[in-house]
């Protein structure tokens, strides 16, 4: 994962509630086996709409999305990070996100970045025409006309984001304590590591749904 | 022993963590993975190219089922027929040979087992209480019905789990939704969910593990609250408990992955310690009465917009939100409904039965006792699509695909169809489909297509009158 410190440049004013992670990316898109290229489906169905934000010369491009509450609500498809990245946004901006989008984000090298409705608002009267700033060293959304919002990220998130960390790389040097955690999971419940594999199950199973 | 009181959430979590670390984020052990065709491929390719392996492949199932056409699929030898479209075969076709490569158990699509995931793992005695169960599927909160602290992750995790078999967590807080009462004539579970999210927003439960409890959760069926459970994510909730009971052991008892012997008898003796403590304090406490809950529907593009089936379209203007009024709008617009409109004179051409949410034995045998000896109306298109090949085989022995086919409804195979339309099950543009699946988000069941969530029951009284139906009317009273 690249490194994000600064994300700086337009942004897209688009304020909308509950964007759904079927309208981040439809489901026709997640047939693909390959993580890139997804940003051709990203707001398929917005972009089917005359005058839509995301076909707006002035807007192409922008590296910030702002939107409005429950931001990637719905489906744990990481797709729709991915077409994000893809489509080149590195930072969103909305009053609150869904948990999973979150988590996805942020392994993608997008800044979730949760702001109050007010200082949304703001922004998204702001960015029609002027850029906007996420400072991850400073932790403040700003703009040319001296706005300056303070934000809340978890300090690993924020650690991995700015040095592009291989979260699984740094787990697997944890790996004594989870051999630990195993052993004794092995002795206090022991049925965990013990459940019977699947082969044979369709004549020993039969029947009870 | 902790001397504080804890809730269910607390007990699973701290039995599960392996280091917390001075943030309070924990590195927490995951006891179960689930995984499907669609949201693993590019964690596989992850592994591959990083050269690492599975690091506990014995607790991890995988099963295809997103992709999976329902019509007829394997042919006389019992061998799977090609799958016309080429994308969804290549998905297919990379599950099986990623769990071959990487040892992972693996249900094929020919296989009397195989169904949707959600289905699956419980049915097969794969989920348990007291674990910590993840697939990358928002819908995996269903497995929280018995017990389990389930959710849904995204592929990087998925890839996580797989390398490590944990996951860095932060606690969430917690939320009690308590349902009190007793059920009314013709309410199931799918009304009880769909009143919750109606009460709590499609984001009220964000940043929180829910628990359901209250008489009503008790008296219902493990079917009942895996109904309930799958659709917590709809509130905005990764994940939603109910505490093991005896209605749980019951269900769990003798099913081909569940503990046996004295293992049996160990598990159900910790199972025991598992339910929140009598004075355990949750961050929020939503109470809901049964009284106050009739058969329930959505009319807009949102799990959160529910009304009575007695109900009608409502009026934009009448939210105070603006930004809800502005949503109200375009919803209506994308539904074709006009405000003030009777939900009972909302005429529609599609029903879905089938879904993670509502395709168990129960919800099949609630909507054939609708569809018996009825005729589905005129114009309509209706499908039940069996949610495994043993719920499937189940129905079949109770002659419940009679019922359906005799009434004029498609009895498919099994797999997630409809819900999402990624397989050839679509919705056509500016079509109303009544559906017991889980979403009703813009272009969900197909491009344009229009979705009213609705409980089998429901869906199956849709069917037979060709509009959004009071089920009670057709169940012999009305109360």
């Amino acid at each position: 994962m690249q490194p994000v410190t600064v994300v700086t440049g337009t942004a897209y004013p688009w304020g909308a509630k509950n964007v759904d992670t079927d309208v981040i990316i439809p489901a026709h898109w997640l047939k693909t086996i390959s993580r890139t290229g997804l940003g051709r489906g990203a707001f398929e169905t917005v972009r089917a709409q005359p005058d839509n934000i995301f076909d707006d010369p002035r807007y192409a491009g922008s590296p910030v999305l702002i939107a409005g509450d429950n931001f990637g609500c719905g489906s744990s498809r990481e797709h729709a990070a991915w077409a994000l990245a893809d489509m080149g946004v590195r930072a969103v901006i909305a009053p609150s996100f869904s948990d999973i989008f979150s988590g996805n984000a942020f392994k993608n090298g997008i800044v979730p970045v949760v702001l109050p409705q007010d200082a949304v608002d703001r922004l998204v009267e702001v960015a029609k025409d002027q850029p906007v700033t996420v400072d991850l060293e400073t932790m403040t959304v700003t703009t040319p006309f001296q706005d300056r919002f303070p934000f809340d990220l978890d300090p690993f998130r924020r650690q991995c984001l700015m040095e592009g960390l291989d979260e699984i790389g740094l787990t697997l040097a944890r790996d004594t304590a989870i051999s630990k955690f195993e052993g004794a999971m092995a002795e206090h419940r022991p049925w965990i590591e013990e459940r019977r594999g699947y082969e044979g199950v369709a004549v020993e199973g039969a029947g009870r749904t | 022993m902790s001397s504080r009181p804890q809730t269910l959430y607390e007990k699973i979590w701290d039995a599960h963590v392996v280091e917390r670390r001075d943030d309070g984020t924990c590195l927490i052990y995951i006891d179960r993975h689930l995984v499907h065709e669609v949201t693993s491929p590019q964690a596989f390719e992850g592994l591959r190219v990083a050269g690492r392996r599975v690091r506990r492949p014995e607790l991890t199932l995988a099963v295809p089922d997103h992709n999976l056409p329902t019509t007829p699929r394997v042919d006389a030898a019992g061998r799977l027929l090609p799958i016309a479209d080429k994308e969804s075969a290549a998905q297919l076709d990379a599950l099986r040979r990623n769990t071959a490569e990487f040892g992972v158990d693996y249900i094929d699509a020919t296989a009397v087992e195989q169904g949707i995931v959600h289905v699956v793992g419980p049915e097969l005695g794969f989920t348990l209480p007291g674990t910590t169960l993840v697939c990358g599927d928002s819908h995996t909160s269903a497995h929280g019905a018995l017990g389990a602290l389930a959710f849904g992750i995204g592929t990087s995790e998925v890839e996580h789990v797989l390398a490590t078999q944990t996951l860095l967590l932060s606690p969430s807080k917690t939320m009690e939704i308590r349902v009190d009462g007793t059920l009314g004539f013709g309410v199931s579970a799918k009304d009880v969910i769909l009143a919750i999210i109606g009460k709590i927003g499609a984001a009220g439960g964000t940043g929180y593990v829910v628990e359901y409890t209250g008489e009503v959760i008790r008296n219902l069926s493990v079917e009942g609250r895996l109904t309930i459970a799958n659709m917590s994510i709809e509130g905005g909730a990764r994940a939603g408990l109910v505490a093991p009971d005896e209605t749980t052991f019951a269900y769990i008892k003798g099913r081909p992955m569940a503990p046996s012997g004295a293992d049996w008898d160990r598990a159900v003796a910790w199972w025991r310690t598992l339910p929140s403590d009598p004075c355990a304090v949750y961050d929020r406490t939503v109470t809901l009465h049964a009284s106050d809950i009739a058969p329930s529907l959505t009319w807009g593009t949102s799990p959160e917009d529910v009304v009575p089936i007695t109900g009608s379209v409502p009026d934009p203007d009448s939210f105070a939100d603006p930004a809800k009024r502005a949503a109200a709008r375009k919803s209506l617009d994308y539904m074709g409904l006009t405000p003030g409109t009777r939900m009972q004179d909302v005429d529609i051409g599609h029903v879905f039965i089938g879904s993670c949410t509502n395709s168990r034995i129960e919800d099949l045998r609630a909507a054939a006792s609708v569809a018996d000896g009825r005729r589905v109306a005129d114009g309509v298109r209706a499908m039940v699509v069996p949610g495994s090949g043993l719920v499937k085989r189940q129905a079949e022995a109770e002659g419940l695909d009679r019922i359906f086919t005799t009434a004029g409804f498609e009895w498919r195979e099994p797999g997630c169809s409809m819900c999402l339309a990624m397989n050839p099950d679509k919705v056509p543009p500016g079509e109303r489909c009544a559906s017991t699946s889980n979403r009703n988000f813009v272009g969900r069941q197909g491009p344009g297509a229009r979705t009213h969530l609705l409980s089998p029951a429901m869906a199956a009284a849709a069917a037979v009158t060709g509009r959004l139906a009071d089920v009670r009317d057709l169940m012999g009273a009305k109360s």
